[in-house]
């Protein structure tokens, strides 16, 4: 089973009525890879990472995770559509951390956390509350359990909402531009927790604009233009010697 | 002190318009007030004798209980037809707008009539399979139903129609954001509604609400159509006829009113503070520094509770 990808991406494709968002994309990551993804706004890359977890559904292609078709069955050549209840269970492995970061703001920031644990797997309270103070303790704000993501920073937020998601124990997480709603001084912080995630071995997917952070802890890039993946390969090799041309161009302007 | 943070001592602006504006109000309501406390026809004597008339206050108690009843129906049957009305299903959203459509556009006075009738209509019903001879039993549904609780589901069913809508509103007013970060946990729609969204959308849900609560109470008045005549506005009628006096028991009925709007009133206030919470501005918990300039900004509307509560849609009448 090890050597089954984590992310399976076969050309995807996925349009809103006449427009083509992605266009024949194709993304394989390994195991505790970290894969960034890359482009300039509207590319698709956020797009595509929500057809990962089936937020949204693709309308070509195949797309796996650990080996699992995602949202539909096969059955010899043809595909069945999943119930909603299939469909859950597949994305509660599936962490994901959103541009917005999205806490429930009628909850604590221990309410947030142990709520998805407790109502959909079903765990006791009481261990849910355990493991949501380790997680806390882990992104450095076990002291704010009780209080209310209003009375929070932005990076603050965006350290309980990676909690929220890894208090599931998902195999795979999304990261859908997690620094780009913040001010630059809160950036570090959020970027050193996903940096310790990566070093735990955690599999990843980033969409980001953080250049640097690709450059340190990306296993590989992929740079997204016009819903096709335009080029990819290691970081450091792409970020420094990028061979495509709108590669290139897109680059001279963010670095 | 420093002079530069000395506190500005001024001679404050002057507003004489204003000032004489308020001398004649309150001469003119002085004016009526006197007027009225000596004029014959409002029989300030029967008002004091009838205001706390037992029949009365029991009459204000059955009025109070037909608004509470009949809300509490609405409410949960708005809350239904809205989250139908939002789903994914043809055929709920169908339904709902059915509804709607049919409670909404006819005056709840007529409804009432029919509610009223619905005993003489369908004096019996007979299950069966159709075009057979073959029948199960038969019974009268509504020859066993109290006035009191036909009143309230005549009453509740008119009001669903609105509580609906102003559920639906709320419902919407939920960032998009939060519906997606609860799937992408992998809770259920189900859950998603119960647990995220509508909890969210009671803030915006109450104070129409709180609107609607009152405008029942006073709708409750209308039930004499369908024969119930044991709330606060049949029972003073009737003993106004019964001692030739209209005016004074219209005055204890329009004090009862009052009273009962004013004690829902407070109940509307702690119910919107409960449903604020992490959201209206709120003292920060003490002994934490680093809250001060993220307070009370909400991050998924980048508003602050103020702002909320200011974007909050008007309230309305629709009667």
């Amino acid at each position: 089973m090890t050597d089954v990808p984590m992310v399976h991406a076969d050309h995807i494709v996925k349009s809103y009525g006449s427009h083509q968002v992605l266009k024949d994309v194709s993304v394989t990551v390994n195991r505790g890879e970290v894969a960034c993804l890359i482009g300039p706004s509207g590319s698709g890359k956020s797009t595509f990472l929500r057809c990962i977890n089936h937020l949204e559904s693709i309308n070509g292609g195949r797309l796996s995770v650990d080996g699992e078709l995602m949202g539909y069955r096969q059955r010899g050549e043809k595909l069945y559509e999943m119930s909603p209840a299939e469909v859950s269970r597949q994305r509660a492995d599936i962490g994901m951390v959103f541009q917005s970061f999205n806490l429930f703001p009628h909850m604590t920031v221990l309410e947030n956390i142990i709520e998805a644990p407790t109502q959909v797997k079903g765990i006791k309270k009481a261990a849910a509350v355990a493991t949501a103070m380790e997680l806390l303790d882990r992104v450095g704000l076990a002291h704010k359990a009780k209080a209310y993501p209003s009375h929070l920073s932005g990076g603050q937020q965006q350290r309980v909402a990676i909690a929220r998601a890894l208090a599931m124990s998902p195999k795979l997480m999304l990261f859908d531009e997690p620094t780009s709603a913040l001010d630059p001084e809160l950036v570090g912080e959020v970027l050193d927790v996903m940096k310790g995630l990566a070093r735990s071995g955690m599999t990843m997917i980033v969409v980001t604009h953080e250049i640097g952070f690709a450059r340190e802890v990306g296993d590989s890039l992929f740079f997204m233009d016009g819903g096709v993946i335009v080029e990819s390969g290691d970081p450091r090799e792409v970020l420094t010697s990028p061979k495509h041309e709108r590669t290139q161009s897109f680059l001279s302007k963010v670095l | 002190m420093d002079p530069a943070t000395e506190p500005i001592k001024a001679v404050k602006l002057r507003h004489p318009v204003r000032t004489a504006f308020a001398v004649v109000i309150v001469l003119l309501v002085a004016l009526f007030v006197w007027d009225a406390a000596t004029r014959e026809a409002y029989q300030w004597p029967l008002v004091g004798q009838y205001l706390l008339d037992r029949r009365i206050s029991q009459a204000a108690g059955v009025t109070l209980a037909l608004t509470v009843l009949a809300m509490i129906l609405a409410i949960v049957m708005g809350l239904v037809l809205a989250v139908m009305r939002l789903s994914d299903n043809p055929v709920l959203k169908a339904v709902s707008w059915f509804y709607l459509w049919l409670f909404r556009g006819t005056p709840v006075y007529v409804q009432l009539v029919f509610w009223g009738l619905l005993g003489t209509i369908y004096r019996s019903v007979t299950i069966g399979i159709p075009f057979t001879s073959v029948e199960f039993f038969t019974v009268s549904p509504f020859s066993a139903i109290d006035l009191f609780w036909l009143a309230v589901l005549g009453l509740a069913f008119n009001e669903a129609a609105y509580m609906a809508e102003i559920v639906r509103g709320g419902i919407l007013s939920v960032p998009r954001g939060q519906d997606e970060a609860a799937r992408a946990l992998g809770m259920s729609w189900r859950q998603t509604m119960l647990r995220i969204v509508v909890p969210q959308s009671m803030r915006v849900i109450i104070p129409p609400t709180g609107n609607e609560v009152i405008s029942m109470l006073k709708t409750t008045s209308l039930v004499t159509a369908l024969g119930f005549s044991l709330e606060l506005y049949a029972r003073t009628r009737a003993i106004s006829a019964q001692i030739y006096a209209t005016v004074p028991l219209l005055i204890v009925a329009s004090i009862w009113y009052l009273l009962v709007t004013s004690i829902l009133m407070v109940g509307q206030y702690y119910l919107e503070r409960y449903y604020g919470r992490g959201v209206a501005p709120q003292r920060a918990p003490e002994n934490d520094p680093d809250v001060a300039d993220a307070a009370g900004v909400d991050p998924t509307t980048g508003l602050s509770g103020d702002e909320i509560e200011a974007v909050a849609p008007p309230k309305r009448e629709h009667q």
